[in-house]
């Protein structure tokens, strides 16, 4: 007897969840005495009002497929990957050597080199916690925020040092002209169609999208994805099927953390075009509420990004217009998490008894 | 029910227990309905029915544990409102639990006294605790060393830290539920003394039970549920084992499976010196010797946890052991560095484990996706290099449900949303389907109802006639003896002995899974 | 007699460091015990020492501002213990969102309050904790070896030091020779035994919960109006997740919870002081000892030295067996 039809637990009590961040955080905006409607108003206007906001925007959605992809992979073979962020900084610095290894003649040549390096580091980032958990059982959850930590300090010795640019910033030397990516600017002009030569967003959003596409096929067509699942849900029942749990820990947590790695194609590569300190900004995290809302499949995760790039470029807006802090977008984030990932129950259990109420009345 | 008894007014003084009306549903599912049940004191008295019947709900109710829906509870005549366990502690009800509800790296005096302290300090109740113990033990046959850490005290002694537990709260009901599945025979022996010992001091027992041969042995008189629903109480001496077993299922049932005689053929299954040593360093299986022939069933009894699982986890891959096992004459390989689940189901083996929840079934996954676990590499299955072949999978199960009958037979529901025996069928098609040279199969009734028992029975024996090797794990003596040609009984990680099924009777295993060989002596 | 002077600042400094890591470890050590896996404590450290220093600032009183500290560390407890007990969420999850809430309601309520860009008004005089001068400290300060030790190293901390350091024999007291403390054991390995015994499984973690409010507000207290003169963003640096990893390396203890923690204070010492360590050829650079906590955590969870095993019934909600 299933409890309510499937529709209500991806699109209904997701959507509730958000409502209640929302509101919550509507009040927030009220209590330090901003008007919440204004605030709304000013970040639509600020992330889709132009093609510029939607520039940034689908930017920011382009970091948010990648890490949410990522944790979403890892929710799969139930291994909770919170190293997104330091897995992320790493795959930078993959982009960042590749990028730097030669002259590159043309983006295209560079763009699949770059794309195998942040995914080969971000994933080399991943491994050790994953076999520690596959062997030893360390507790993925802790070792990957620590290496987080590790990452960052890696990073900060690196860009203090044998990787820094001649001057006071702590970043790397720009990259050659040949690794520049393609805009939308560049990339829909041929089309005649007129968008923003100042945003950010780049061809890295179709590979976001491929990705997308990849995973879904993964997860749900392949033999690998087939095995992954089973784990995920039932350990017991995956060994007693011939499923080896090191195998599927090691290789679900290698494509996770290549996945946050890839993420770096379109800061380091599409963006700064140099490796700075802190390129991730907290997007390794936003991950886990992406994959959360999302219901960590590839659909969701793509329109549980989009949300949160809306909601990247509207804080920024907020705290250009309005004077609200962008960590406002953390109190949103942090109340997504809550109520998608922990307080799951307190709105499903009363949608379950609203849905065989209505049954027993039909 | 010409031999039912007007419940409990035989009694001059009120019942023990009376409950009146006791009614409770889990959403959709009514688990008690309008239960009416007297106990007299003094008396034990046993409740019998099949899996899922509410006798658990019931004794449930009575504990505190959940509320029930309507009805009431009178305790010695008085009316009693039972919200929670407290409750119950305080009305003088204690139960032990099928499951034993003890801390197991506290020692049994902590156990003892958890929840029953008598101040905000431990070691006052520690000291009365230890006192009382000792005078409990020797009225009541129940010794357990005090300070003995819990995980390591036998399953016997932990089931009468139990029993300490509910008397040292002042118990004078005490209610068991399924005490006997994890006992030998001659700890059940023991646990029934006590049981008696505790009934000449006064106390009135209520025994929760589906072994209609304990009811008989020790019960005074016994109620039989039915589906959520009591269906009469009678005295224990104006019945019988078939008498209660038709009442349990609602219609005449046979107890014996009916088979004829085996015409074994060459060895499929062959053991030597098995040893198992688990991730705790504990060895479990301990130099076993085995073999199993085509067109034979050899059953394996035991009490559960003397080593029968982890000889299934070794032939299914996923336990690495010591020894030798050939099938069909070539060796496989036990480290585990060259083999696992997958070649040992391209060497013929197929495996419907013995706890179908945790292993034999994905809960979360459809009935479809089910089916594929364990076989998501078999060619059938895959289309190309990388992708599986959903559609393939999906036909296949609607076809196997088909014909194992399994209701309702949509692929596409969720594992969990089947009924036991429904659940077990889905496993037998997948495993039985694939026509394996050696099928192991775990408990195969555990939790199913009586209907799908008989077919399940039917389809093992009908795989033996087609001539394949069965080795068939059940702690259930009843069903070993009427499925089995061979029996081998497993005690302690050792083979106790091995006896033709036709030539043994439940005496002689019992003593075998209790570890007595009388050849030795 | 110069070694003697340094050592003695680098472990007087130790104590300075490891007594917010102290009370975070102990708070952990009660919610876990109690089948409640927290790694939220890092969130409702900065919260607690952004409330703590806000209201000090506010007021001129540090009294006010800790228990202001406590007061908001209490109630991100309570949201845990909703989501983790009431509402079976996962815990890890709930905790993540709780250090989440912090980081960012810190930041946004900070700037709508002070306009310094998350930071809150220095705090001076009544504002802070003082130190407190053991009895006879200048007195004893001129005997050899044992006067630098009583008079520098174990006198002149802050009242919430002391505090910490007596927490650590009450928690082992409460926890191993009261009833409540029985129970509390007991609900983290078999909570079944425990509701059994007519015990509610819900108040008892609940209140486990509410002792870690509690000492993380103290934790947070004292790194703001303690050790700091003051909130900055971000100012707990992960010192909630450092004290996870003691709390695992002490394996749930609260003896060897203070060695853990005094361990990594010494870490975090030594790092402070000398920026980087020159051995001989060799330099040790200073991200190394920033990130030195960390991979030792790293070390110490894969299993080289000894094996942690945590509460049975940890990270799972209990739900009553049909």
């Amino acid at each position: 007897m299933q409890k309510m039809p499937k529709w209500a637990d991806i699109v209904l009590i997701p959507l509730i969840n958000l409502f209640l961040a929302f509101i919550i955080s509507g009040f927030v905006i009220w209590s330090i005495g901003k008007d919440p409607f204004a605030a709304l108003n000013t970040m639509i206007e600020g992330a889709f009002g132009s093609t510029n906001g939607w520039g940034y925007t689908l930017y920011y959605t382009t970091n948010f497929i990648f890490t949410g992809l990522a944790v979403a992979v890892a929710f799969q073979a139930r291994q909770f990957n919170i190293g997104g962020e330091g897995q992320a900084a790493i795959g930078g610095l993959g982009v960042a050597l590749m990028c730097l290894m030669i002259d590159w003649p043309h983006w295209a040549l560079a763009l699949p080199v770059a794309i195998v390096g942040g995914a080969v580091f971000g994933a080399a980032w991943a491994f050790i916690p994953a076999y520690l958990q596959a062997k030893r059982g360390s507790h993925i959850v802790i070792t990957t925020i620590m290496f987080n930590f590790i990452a960052a300090a890696l990073l900060g010795f690196l860009l203090n040092g044998a990787l820094k640019a001649p001057g006071m910033a702590a970043e790397s030397p720009g990259f050659p002209e040949g690794a520049t990516l393609p805009t939308f600017h560049d990339m829909l002009a041929p089309l005649g169609i007129e968008f923003s030569r100042h945003a950010p967003a780049n061809i890295s959003f179709l590979v976001a999208l491929l990705c997308a596409f990849l995973v879904w096929i993964l997860i749900w067509h392949t033999r690998l994805g087939y095995a992954i699942r089973s784990y995920g849900r039932s350990e017991t029942a995956a060994k007693y099927a011939g499923i080896s749990p090191t195998k599927i820990i090691i290789v679900s947590m290698l494509i996770s953390g290549g996945l946050a790695g890839l993420m770096a194609v379109n800061v380091t590569m599409g963006e700064a075009e140099r490796l700075v300190l802190n390129s991730v900004e907290g997007a390794g995290f936003i991950g886990i509420a992406v994959a959360l809302m999302g219901r960590s499949h590839p659909v969701g995760v793509v329109l549980a990004a989009l949300l949160f790039g809306f909601l990247y470029q509207g804080g920024a807006e907020l705290s250009l217009w309005e004077g609200i802090p962008r960590e406002l977008v953390i109190v949103i984030q942090a109340l997504v998490i809550l109520f998608t990932g922990a307080l799951d129950n307190m709105v499903r259990n009363p949608v379950e008894r609203m849905f065989l109420k209505l049954r027993k009345g039909a | 029910m010409n031999s039912a008894i007007d419940t409990g007014r035989q009694e001059t003084a009120a019942p023990a227990i009376e409950l009146r009306g006791i009614s409770k549903a889990f959403g959709p599912v009514q688990a008690n309905k309008d239960i009416s049940i007297s106990v007299a004191k003094g008396a034990i008295h046993g409740i019998v029915g099949e899996n899922g019947a509410g006798k658990s709900t019931l004794m449930s109710i009575l504990y505190g544990f959940y509320k029930a829906d309507a009805g009431e509870i009178h305790i010695s005549g008085q009316k009693t409102a039972i919200p929670d366990s407290q409750a119950a502690i305080r009305a003088g009800i204690g139960m032990v639990h099928q499951h034993f509800k003890l801390v197991e790296n506290f020692s049994v005096l902590e156990n003892v006294i958890l929840g029953a302290e008598d101040g905000p300090l431990l070691r006052p109740s520690l000291t009365k605790a230890r006192k009382i113990l000792t005078e409990l033990a020797a009225e009541y046959e129940l010794n357990v060393d005090p300070d003995e850490i819990v995980e390591n005290l036998s399953v016997g002694h932990q089931q009468r830290v139990e029993i300490l537990k509910a008397l040292y709260r002042h118990a004078d009901i005490l209610i068991l539920d399924e005490p006997t599945g994890v006992l030998t025979p001659a700890e059940a022996d023991h646990l029934f003394r006590i049981l008696r010992n505790l009934k000449n001091e006064g106390k009135t027992v209520i025994l929760i039970t589906h072994k209609l041969r304990e009811i008989m042995d020790v019960t005074d008189t016994v109620s039989v549920m039915r589906r959520g629903e009591m269906k009469g109480t009678i005295k224990t001496v104006d019945t019988s084992p078939e008498d209660l077993a038709e009442r349990m299922v609602g219609r005449k049932v046979l107890l014996q499976v009916d088979k004829a005689p085996a015409t074994p053929g060459e060895n499929v299954l062959e053991i030597n010196n098995l040893s198992v040593i688990d991730d705790q360093g504990v060895q479990r299986v301990k130099g076993i010797s085995l073999n199993v022939r085509a067109g034979e069933i050899l059953g394996i009894a035991g009490v559960s946890g003397n080593g029968q699982s982890e000889l299934l986890e070794v032939l299914g891959g996923y336990q690495t052991a010591t020894g030798t096992i050939s099938v069909n004459g070539q060796e496989i390989d036990l480290t585990g560095k060259f083999s696992d689940g997958q070649s040992r189901r391209n060497r013929g083996i197929a495996h419907v484990p013995e706890d179908r929840h945790r292993e034999g079934l994905i809960l979360d996954f459809s009935a479809w996706e089910n089916t594929a676990l364990g076989y998501h590499n078999a060619p059938e299955y895959n289309k190309g290099a990388l992708l599986m072949d959903n559609a393939a999978i999906k036909a296949d199960t609607e076809a196997k449900m088909e014909r194992f009958d399994v209701r309702p037979p949509n692929p596409r529901l969720a594992a969990k949303n089947f009924s036991g025996g429904n659940q077990q069928k889905i496993v037998l098609a997948r495993e039985i389907e694939r026509n394996p040279d050696l099928l192991m199969i775990g408990q195969p009734t555990r939790g199913v109802d009586i209907g799908a028992i008989e077919f399940i029975h039917q389809q093992i024996v009908a795989l033996r006639d087609q001539g394949k090797a069965i080795l068939l794990v059940s702690v259930e003596l009843e069903e070993i003896l009427s499925l089995s040609d061979r029996v081998a009984v497993m005690f302690d990680g050792n083979i106790m002995g091995e006896r033709q099924a036709s030539e043994t009777n439940e005496k002689e295993l019992g003593l075998l899974m209790a570890g007595m060989n009388e050849e030795a002596n | 007699m110069e070694n003697l002077d340094t050592i003695i600042q680098i472990l007087d400094s130790t104590i300075r460091l490891a007594t917010p890591l102290l009370f975070a470890c102990l708070a952990g050590l009660f919610s876990e015990r109690a089948g409640v896996f927290d790694i939220g404590l890092e969130g409702k450290m900065l919260a607690a020492a952004f409330m703590a220093a806000s209201v000090a600032a506010v007021t001129g009183n540090v009294w006010l501002g800790m228990f202001a500290g406590i007061g908001i560390s209490l109630i991100l407890a309570l949201i845990h213990g909703l989501a983790s007990i009431t509402f079976r969420g996962d815990q890890l999850i709930s905790g993540v969102a709780i250090n989440f809430l912090a980081a960012g309601l810190t930041v946004v309520v900070g700037q709508s309050w002070f306009r310094l860009g998350g930071r809150t008004p220095a705090l001076s005089g009544e504002g802070r904790f003082g130190q407190i001068d053991l009895p006879f400290a200048d007195a004893l300060r001129d005997v050899p070896l044992l006067g630098p030790i009583y008079s520098d190293l174990l006198s002149g901390h802050t009242f919430l030091a002391y505090i910490a350091l007596l927490a650590v024999p009450a928690s082992w007291f409460v926890l191993y020779r009261t009833r409540f403390g029985l129970r509390l054991r007991a609900v983290g390995e078999n909570p079944g035994a425990v509701d059994t015994a007519g015990i509610s499984v819900v108040k008892l973690r609940f209140s486990a919960v509410i002792i870690c409010g509690v000492l993380c507000g103290l934790a947070g207290a004292y790194l703001s109006t303690g050790h700091g003169a003051g909130f900055g963003k971000d100012m707990t640096a992960g010192r909630g997740f450092i004290a996870l990893a003691a709390l695992i390396f002490a394996k749930w203890r609260p003896w060897q919870a203070l060695g853990t923690c005094m361990l990594f204070g010494l870490l975090q010492a030594v790092a402070i002081r000398y920026q980087s360590i020159n051995l001989g050829e060799f330099t040790v650079p200073v991200q190394f000892m920033d990130a030195l906590p960390y991979i030792l955590t790293v070390v110490i969870l894969a299993g080289f030295v000894g094996k942690a095993i945590p509460p049975k019934a940890g990270g799972e909600a209990y739900v009553k067996e049909r």
